[in-house]
């Protein structure tokens, strides 16, 4: 399935969508990290958890549990939530 | 994990005790915003600015193997991005990323609510090469506070259970609530020059810590040190050692500019004194970094802050100044030459004071207002070398 990433992780993808498979987002995001060495762990913690303002939507609705399950076909959107200075 | 032991004391202080030709000077610099490299000639009067490096990202450390005089490594992450660690082996042209950055173990969330918790590491802070003896070693200090080592040049990275995943130093460590506001650090990882196995470290909060067996096993180095009014001193929560420096030329002595006070410790001695009680009553002892001699054990180099009421962790008065001590912390001189005479509110950090091994030393001093100092002739007169940087967090020289 496509995979929608922001500008910070494009340095690992070297494009805006790239193409990656999982059922689940746990695994989709474990084959971008084969795809693309280092990028999971810019985006999720040593403790399996999404990284305060990561956000990632599948299909325009967010998701919040690596667990949750995805089908082929789905649009994944990974998404930085700006903020600060 | 290696811990060879390689005593060689009197090899040491011979390599400490001859000052290095200038033959080209390289300052790294760390920012808020990302990293610098200034390249200086042979009489450090010109200087020339690289960079940015990882623009936009928190640079906390960025030090130079120099064991072959071109690794460098930089502690980086981004307002929103997990940390990591970047490495260059051509001083750095070109950058890769490590393969596994510091992370903490982790820990079954069923564990995890039975016992001290799960952390994850917001951002390496410090960056320590190892022992001359060992290629390719090198320590890190995070935040919060884990300790981690490199054996492959930074490529990977593990953490030592004997600090990260011990219930009484979690204990010592507290929380965030406990830290400092940019988060409680491990710092001034020192790898003392005659043994690869003896270690130094402090952490803000959880005190000063030593190990002679290259990090399997600790004891605490707090006598003498004092802790805020009211507290127990006994107890390494409350202490808070801002930074601890070893000096090259005599490694049994040991300097500290901790939250109460500068101290000086000779080893086999194990009680701190407190060196800071000779500056004038005016300026006080309370600062971030402290800058050892390479080859004078008697001197070393501090920049107070302000510490009344609410720490507004600025110069005293607006007007900034490095106070230096040439007979072990007897006298001190305030050395301010060139510097702003007022409204300067500067805050140096505990990485973003540094010297060179010139002869005479060179000293740089970098503030969160971005302006880079230097001075060649051991702080008697100053210059800024660089401003409009972001933030400076960091500041390291060496001597190529």
């Amino acid at each position: 399935m496509q995979v929608l990433i922001p500008s910070a992780l494009r340095s690992y993808t070297q494009a805006a969508r790239v193409q990656a498979e999982g059922q689940t987002l746990a695994e989709l995001l474990a084959d971008l990290d084969r795809r693309h060495p280092g990028l999971r762990f810019r985006m999720v913690d040593e403790q399996d958890r999404l990284r305060p303002h990561m956000r990632v939507f599948v299909n325009g609705r967010a998701v919040h549990e690596l667990a949750q399950p995805i089908a082929a076909g789905d649009e994944v959107a990974i998404v930085q939530a700006l903020s600060g200075g | 994990m290696g811990t060879s032991k390689s005593k060689g004391t009197g090899t040491a202080r011979r390599q400490a005790a001859a000052a290095r030709p200038v033959q080209r000077l390289l300052l790294m610099v760390a920012t808020r915003k990302g990293a610098w490299l200034l390249h200086g000639d042979t009489r450090r009067r010109e200087w020339r600015l690289d960079g940015p490096h990882f623009h936009g990202h928190v640079v906390h450390h960025l030090q130079l193997d120099p064991r072959d005089g071109r690794t460098l490594l930089a502690a980086a992450r981004t307002g929103h991005l997990g940390p990591t660690v970047f490495r260059s082996t051509d001083c750095g042209r070109r950058w890769h990323e490590a393969e596994r950055p510091p992370a903490f173990a982790k820990v079954d969330p069923a564990q995890a609510a039975a016992g001290p918790g799960a952390r994850v590491v917001d951002h390496t802070f410090w960056l320590s090469p190892g022992h001359a003896s060992e290629r390719d070693t090198w320590w890190a200090g995070t935040s919060p506070q884990g300790l981690f080592r490199s054996e492959d040049g930074g490529r990977s990275w593990s953490g030592l259970p004997a600090v990260n995943d011990d219930p009484q130093w979690r204990e010592w460590m507290g929380t965030v609530q406990d830290g400092t506001p940019d988060g409680p650090k491990l710092h001034s990882i020192v790898v003392d020059p005659r043994d690869p196995a003896h270690l130094l470290l402090g952490m803000s909060g959880g005190g000063v810590h030593e190990s002679r067996d290259g990090g399997q096993s600790w004891s605490r180095l707090l006598d003498g040190l004092e802790v805020v009014e009211g507290f127990d001193a006994a107890l390494p929560t409350f202490h808070d050692p801002h930074c601890i420096r070893l000096c090259p030329s005599q490694p049994d002595r040991l300097y500290q500019q901790n939250h109460c006070g500068i101290y000086r410790l000779d080893r086999p001695g194990t009680r701190w004194t407190r060196i800071g009680r000779r500056m004038p009553k005016k300026i006080g002892d309370v600062g971030f970094p402290l800058v050892v001699h390479p080859r004078d054990a008697d001197c070393c180099w501090v920049f107070p802050m302000d510490a009344a009421d609410v720490w507004p962790r600025t110069a005293p008065g607006g007007q900034p100044a490095v106070y230096a001590t040439r007979d072990g912390g007897r006298r001190w001189q305030r050395l301010a030459a060139g510097f702003p005479a007022e409204q300067a509110w500067w805050t140096v950090k505990r990485q973003a004071m540094t010297a060179d091994a010139a002869d005479p030393v060179g000293l740089y001093v970098g503030n969160t207002g971005g302006e880079l100092w230097a001075s060649r002739d051991e702080g008697q007169r100053w210059r800024c070398i660089a401003r409009h940087l972001p933030e400076i967090y960091a500041v390291e020289a060496a001597l190529l």
